[in-house]
Parts: C-alpha cells; structure tokens; sequence
C-alpha cells in the first residue's frame, strides 16, 4: 500500500502548467516583479457580477469579438436574466435569442482595419487563463509611438484600440522612486541617516486623475466582472459540472464501500 | 486452492444484493449523458424558432411552400370555388370534423384555419412522412375519378382534400398536422408560435 | 428450464466451456499485488472510450472548417456532451497512465520472460496502436496545438533520406497539414485503429489464458496441482479476482471522475490549453509540447542535434525516437536472467531498472519543457543511458548472482 501511494504522489507531482504565459513587461505595485500577472478571484456563482460583465462585453467589446461557440439563450439562461429584458439591452440588429453571438463584421474587413482580425473570445480565459484577461484589461497606456496612440504592458504592441478609454480614464506609464532591497530582502537603508535608499524605476501605470467616468476601485470591479464574465463563457458548465460531481463521488464512495465488504466477505473463501 | 464454504451466507447475500444494485445506479446515472445526448440539442432548438413569410403575393389556387423546422409547410389560397366544394364531399373523408387532435384549438373548424380563405399544412403524410403533392384541379386525375382538389401523396397513394384532412381506404390514418401559427398583421404569418404568445 | 437452453447452446457454441476456461475455472495466482489491476482498468478504459467515442462521432465535424466549432459544439449545446468529451480526454490520458503502469509491471516481475514472449509483443503492439491512436485523435480537435503537433510529427517522415519529402506529401495528401491530412487521421482514428486494438487486445487476452498469469514471485503456480489438477497456489478467477478488480474500478472511477468534474484540463496536462485557439497555419504557439504521455520519446528526439556522417540529425532523431519505442518489445529476449521477479534478480538488475526509471521520467520532464543548452545536454545523457540499459541489459542479467527462488508463494 505504502508504494502504491508512492508511485500516486510521483504522478501527481508532476509540475503543473499554469493557463497561459507570463504578463509581458506588467510591473507589480511595489517594483519588484515583472510579468506576474494580477490575480483576480473567479466566482461563477456571483450572477450579479457575471450580469455586469455581460453589459460591460455587449456595449464595449461585442463590436468586434465575437463569442460564437455560444448562444445568447444560454447566457440568459445561466445569468438569470429574462429574456425580454436580454432581448432589449444586450442584443442587437437581426440575432434572434437562440443564435449563436456572432458578429457582423467581415473578417477580411477587420483585417485591412487593425492588420488581424480581432480574435473571438469565447474560450480567450480557458487560453490564456483569467489573471492574464484581467491583467490586460487594465494595462492599456498612452504611447504615441503606436499607430494607435496605445500600447499595452501584457500584451506588447497590440493592435488595438483602448476601448476602455473612457471608463478607466487616460493610463500612462511613468517612473516612481521605489526603495531598494538588500540581498536578504531587507530594505536599505542608508548607513548614516537611516533613510530608506530608493531608486527610480520605470513602467508602473498610472491614471491621469479625473479622466475616467469610473474611480480606480470602480473601474478596477468593472473588469472583476468582465473577467467573470470571460470566464464564464470560456467554461459554462463549470458550476453545474462541479455540482454534479460532488453527488456522483459521493454515489460511488458508497458503491466503493460495498464492494470493498462484498470482496473481503468472498476472501474468506480461500484464506 | 479449493475454496471453502461461506461461513454467513445471509450476510454474503445481502452484500451481493446491495453491491448490485447500487452498481446497476451507476451504470444507470453513466448511461444519462448519453441518453439525454441524443435529444435536439440547442442548435436543434434554434433551428426550431418561428419562422416568418409574407402572403401578399399569394394568390387565389396558389401555393408556397415555408420552411420551419426542416419541414415543408404548404400554404394555400382557397379560390372561390374550392372554398365552395370544400365541405360538400364530406362522406369521403375519415375524419371531416377534425375529432382527431391533429390541429390547435384556433383551426379546430370547418375550414381547418385561422383565415377561412387561407389554409396552413404541415406536408408531411400522416402515413410515413413523404410530402404530398399539390393537385387543386377538379375532375379525373390519374389517382381518383373524382377530385375535389387536394393532396395526394407519392409514396403510398394517400388521398387528402385541400384542408388536409384525408380520405377514407388510404393508408394514412389521420389528418394533416396543422402547425401553430398567427398572423401578425394581415399578410405577415407567423409559423411555428400560437397567437396568443406572441 | 435455464439448464436445457444453455445446454442447447452449448451444443452449438462453447458458453459453458467459455466461462469456465476463461472465468470460474482460470486459476488466478495468490499473492498478486496492486500492480495486477492495471490490466483489468485498461479494459475499462478501452470500453469508456469506445463508448464516449462512438457518442462524440455522433456530433463531431472531421473539417478543417467545422471541427474546433464542432468541439465547443458538443461542450456547449449537446445535452451532456460535455461529459462525454471529458470522459474521452481524461480517457485518453488514462489510457496510457495505465498502460505505462501495466508495462512497468511487466519489466518489474519479468513478465514477457518465456512462455509470454508473445504475450509481451502483442502488449507491446497495443501500446504501439495505442501511441498513434492517441496522436491522431490529438489532431481532431484542431487547435493550434492539434495542428503544430501534426505539422512537427508529419514532418519526422521527411527526415528519411531520398523518398522522404515524395512521402511526406503522399501520406499527408497535401503540401501542408490541411483538411485532407484531417481528414484521413479521423478514419484512422475512429475506424482502422480501434478495430486494431480491439483485435489485439483480445488475442493479448487470449494468449495470457493460454500461458496463466504471473506474480510478483515469478514462481511457476503449474508446477504444483491438486488432483484435480488446479495449480495450488491459486483461486478461481471468478469470483475472487472479479471481486477484486471490482474493488479497484471503483476506485479508479471515483478518481476518474474527479478530474472529470473537477479538473477536466487536468492542470493543463489532459487537454493543453493551447488547443482552445482554433488552428492557425500562419502562426506557431510560443510553446509547443507534445501530450505528456509523449515526452519521453519527443526529448529523446530533440536530444540529436548532430549528424553522423551521411545522416542528418533530423533524421537520426527520428530513428532515436523510434527505436527507443521498439527496443521495448525486445524485453524477452535481452533479459537473459535465469528468474523473472526483481524480486530475486541481482544488484545489476535493481540498478539498471533504477536507471531506466530515472531516464525515463527525466526524459518526460525535459520533453515538457522548452529546450536549453543545458537541458539539451541532460537530454543526451539520459537518452544515453536509456539506451544501455537495454543494450547491456543480456550482460548483466546473466553474470550476475540471483537469490533462489522459491517453488511455492507464500503469502505473509
């Protein structure tokens, strides 16, 4: 028995992948690490926050990205919202509710207009993994040296827009003093005066006061939720998958029960 | 080695008993997926919405065929004469009163519609599902000496009139299915939804 | 009444006599360990995915157009299709999780020694069949990891010299990795090679009834009978065993089902996250990794970066590659030991199988992970040693000294 645990623990310590690269040249708060993607909590139960992510993706990034491995039917379905109400604020043009939430732009046109189609983005969290959605969301800053007038810390150079713009408000990026650690990780500190020694480091964002519709902790909820909603649409089921799962291990733990006697009563047998 | 006899049989039959019940329960709850599987799935569903058609253009003996649900839906316009003829060879047919439930309760009358000069038919024969064939002249036809305008159908020789509603001595056994319907303004037909959920 | 029909059919087809030979009567050996329940689980899984299989066929689009949207098609809009296509992804990873368990054992107890040469080779071809199995369905999906990993092992067949390219493009019957090349992995996959394993496997039972099961000891149980001529140590198959490997599928199940409903990716390893973008010709993944179950032998073939002569190192990976899949069937006859357990093998034996385990894992961790210079060069030694493990292994089996064995199991 004890191997046999042995060789479980050896399969199962395998290392495992995280969805998703690193976070391009994103700097943490406090200047120490780079590319470490912001972690956002997931919570598929939260229908209020998945509704303000389906009115943030509809108005917002529906123009472009298609969700079309799903139907509008089904998000209604699952975020609790009825249908006459869906129909109203978060359709548009011809879709009927059952359709799949597919877009009208031509792909060869979008192409010509931002050099890639702009990707669908039913499975983007499945691909790139949540953190690196919600990461990118809030990474848009001014760089006129982009045909756009943007660039992005997550993704470098990408070819869109910020289209985010107005909620969150002009995002720049800027340098900041920032102490300095010693090797242990310790601050440093200077011999004499015992000030904290600090540095210039460059690449943290920053919001230009006043400019967005929403404050930094609004907009920063604003993306909780579209992540959420990314989220949810990436895997739908994963609610009701996990809800079923629990009933059919409990169902077979009892099954493992009785056999386990029914094999020991047989062993009798022949010991 | 020989084994040897069991020293509590009850107890062993009871394990044996409970064990295979509850592994039944599994095999039963794994066979549920794939069961329900099988069913429309939702772009079955989707398939399945009402669909819409203008019947301005449709006129007196005519006919147009919809598409709803994969299925042809004949839409006929009676001409003034066939509205006439219509209830007047009655002893023909097997069920001249639709008793039979294959129409909703709004095209439960003589004329099998909402619109007495408008008919709505699902084709599909009531015998084994082949479209019939539209045949609105009156007098001898190939199939019959005497008719009245109607359905008949090509694979087995199934007989309606132009109410869909079928002749007695043909294989089909029941009346052609009328599809829900409602008219949302007076040319614009709506297939596959009741009026009254509009 | 039951009693005349049976015997009316046993008359005209061997159900009694096929239940005793093969069930009540097949003398199990005692004192198996866990290790023996792998082949009974593999049976199960062979049946889960033959079922989940034939119920993704029934919604699946073998296009180059349809089928990624065909996937989401069964994940989204099918009613449970998503616990079908779970099961057949957790299936797959499964399947060869078990095999590799189940050949293990096999190398450990010397399983393959005689009279299951055969036996060992027709094992030996399941896992082959399985291996190209588990490649052409890894294509189906057509994400971008379906279609690089197609692109990357198609392309091991341009490495042979002179017809190489003339072949590469008649069995991909394209100038790329296209449609077609989907479309003929899907009749391989669905058709070809699971009547190919089901042939196999059965034959493989077969074989094992004919020559008896062994067990950790490697004792002969034949050499011992009663009158009636049932080996000593050893209980009928039924129910005793049955009962037993009832035990060990419900619990394989339960786990089963936990990554099914809990963690379907399985972290990334069961279904690669890279494979939720849709296949793109005009764009490579930053990192491409082959299914786990893999990695070995693709570290083993990355590990050639030089040419020998006229051989390029495509070429000579390729031959690595395949020949470290091969020289696995050669087990019966490199082993030249006189006693088939390691059990009561010598020191040689324990390391080199220590050895072997070692690589083999070490080879599975580098051919997961992006290649480096260092990483490279650790590939070569272990790819080394890989190899002499097997290549000495008719040396050091038979100088060395093994303990007796004894004649009868004794269970403790």
């Amino acid at each position: 028995m004890k191997k046999f645990l042995l060789i479980f623990a050896i399969f199962f310590s395998f290392p495992i992948f995280s969805a998703g690269a690193g976070c391009g040249t994103l700097l943490s708060d406090d200047g120490l690490q780079e590319g470490v993607c912001e972690h956002v909590e997931i919570d598929a139960n939260n229908k209020a926050s998945l509704q303000r992510g389906a009115k943030l993706y509809m108005n917002y990034c529906f123009a472009c990205h298609s969700l079309k491995y799903g139907r509008y039917k089904r998000v209604a379905d699952d975020l609790e919202i009825p249908y006459d109400i869906f129909e109203k604020n978060l359709m548009f043009g011809e879709a009927k509710i059952g359709d799949l939430m597919e877009i009208s732009m031509q792909e060869k046109d979008s192409k010509a207009w931002f050099g890639a189609p702009p990707p669908d983005l039913t499975l983007e969290v499945s691909l790139h993994g949540a953190d690196w959605v919600y990461s990118y969301l809030k990474s848009f800053y001014t760089d006129e040296a982009r045909p756009l007038g943007v660039n992005n810390k997550v993704y470098e150079n990408v070819g869109m827009p910020n289209v985010l713009l107005d909620l969150q408000g002009e995002q720049r990026s800027v340098c900041k003093q920032v102490p300095m650690y010693a090797e242990n990780g310790g601050l440093k500190q200077d011999p004499l005066t015992g000030e904290i020694l600090t540095q210039e480091k460059c690449g943290f964002l920053e919001v230009v006061p006043g400019t967005g519709l929403l404050s930094p902790e609004e907009f920063d909820q604003s993306m909780v939720d579209l992540t959420n909603f990314l989220a949810y649409m990436s895997d739908p089921i994963k609610e009701k998958r996990e809800y079923i799962g629990k009933y059919v291990i409990l169902y077979l733990l009892i099954l493992l029960v009785l056999s386990y006697l029914l094999y020991r009563e047989f062993k009798k047998d022949v010991h | 080695m020989q084994p040897k006899n069991p020293s509590n049989p009850g107890r062993r039959k009871f394990l044996i008993a409970a064990t295979s019940v509850v592994g039944a329960g599994a095999v039963v709850g794994a066979a549920v997926p794939f069961l329900t599987s099988i069913s429309p799935s939702a772009k079955a569903e989707a398939a399945g919405a009402p669909s819409k058609a203008d019947i301005s253009k449709l006129r007196k003996g005519e006919m147009m065929v919809i598409e709803w649900r994969g299925k042809p839906i004949y839409v006929v316009r009676h001409t003034d004469k066939s509205l006439e003829l219509l209830n007047q060879n009655i002893e023909r047919l097997s069920d001249p009163d639709s008793q039979q439930d294959q129409q909703p309760d709004y095209a439960k009358n003589e004329n099998r519609s909402i619109r007495p000069d408008v008919v709505v038919l699902e084709a599909v024969c009531t015998h084994l599902s082949c479209a019939p064939t539209f045949y609105p002249q009156i007098g001898v036809t190939d199939f019959d000496d005497d008719w009245q305008g109607g359905f008949f159908c090509p694979c087995h020789g199934s007989k309606f009139d132009l109410a869909g509603r079928v002749y007695s001595g043909v294989p089909a056994p029941t009346n052609m299915l009328v599809p829900p319907h409602y008219y949302e303004s007076d040319d614009i037909l709506v297939i596959g939804q009741d009026g009254a959920k509009a | 009444m039951f009693q005349r029909v049976l015997a009316w059919f046993d008359d005209r087809l061997p159900i009694t006599a096929t239940w005793e030979r093969h069930l009540s009567k097949y003398p199990a050996p005692i004192g198996q360990n866990f290790w023996y329940l792998a082949g009974v689980l593999l049976v199960v899984v062979l049946v889960i995915q033959l079922i989940s299989g034939i119920w993704l066929l029934m919604n699946y689009e073998p296009t180059a157009e349809g089928a990624f949207a065909s996937i989401q098609y069964i994940m989204r809009d099918v009613d449970g299709g998503w616990i079908i296509r779970y099961m057949h992804t957790t299936g797959a990873s499964a399947f060869f999780l078990l095999i590799y368990l189940h050949m293990f054992r096999g190398i450990l107890y010397g399983s393959y020694q005689k009279p299951r040469e055969l036996l060992w080779i027709l094992g030996w071809l399941t896992y082959f069949i399985l291996v190209v199995e588990g490649f052409t369905g890894y294509v189906l999906p057509w994400g971008q990891m379906s279609f690089w990993a197609a692109q990357v092992i198609f392309s091991l067949v341009g490495a042979i010299p002179v017809v190489g390219e003339d072949l590469l493009t008649w069995i991909r019957g394209d100038y790329l990795i296209s449609g077609i090349t989907l479309n003929r992995l899907f009749a391989f996959h669905v058709v070809v090679l699971p009547l190919a394993l089901i042939a196999v496997v059965a034959v493989h039972i077969l074989a094992l009834h004919e020559v008896g099961s062994n067990n950790p000891e490697g004792i002969d149980i034949k050499k011992f009978k009663d009158e009636d001529g049932v080996p000593l140590d050893s209980v009928p198959f039924f129910p005793y065993d049955v009962l037993k490997d009832l035990v060990a599928i419900v619990f394989f199940l339960i786990l089963f089902c936990i990554v099914i409903f809990f963690f379907p990716d399985g972290g990334g390893y069961v279904i690669e996250y890279v494979n939720y973008e849709p296949a793109n010709n005009l764009k490579t993944p930053e990192h491409i990794v082959p299914a786990w179950y893999y990695t070995p032998f693709y570290a083993m073939l990355r590990a050639i970066t030089f040419s020998i002569g006229p051989f390029t190192a495509k070429f000579l990976g390729l031959v690595v590659f395949g020949a470290a899949i091969v020289i696995l069937a050669l087990y019966p006859w490199l082993d030249k030991s006189p006693v088939k357990s390691i059990r009561y093998k010598g020191i040689y034996s324990k390391i080199g199988l220590a050895v072997f385990v070692i690589s083999f894992f070490v080879l599975g961790y580098l051919g997961s992970v992006t290649s480096s210079p260092l990483r490279t060069l650790l590939a070569q030694i272990f790819t080394f040693t890989y190899f002499a493990y097997f290549l000495l292994m008719p040396f050091y089996t038979k100088y060395e000294k093994c303990k007796p064995v004894p004649d009868r199991i004794i269970i403790k």
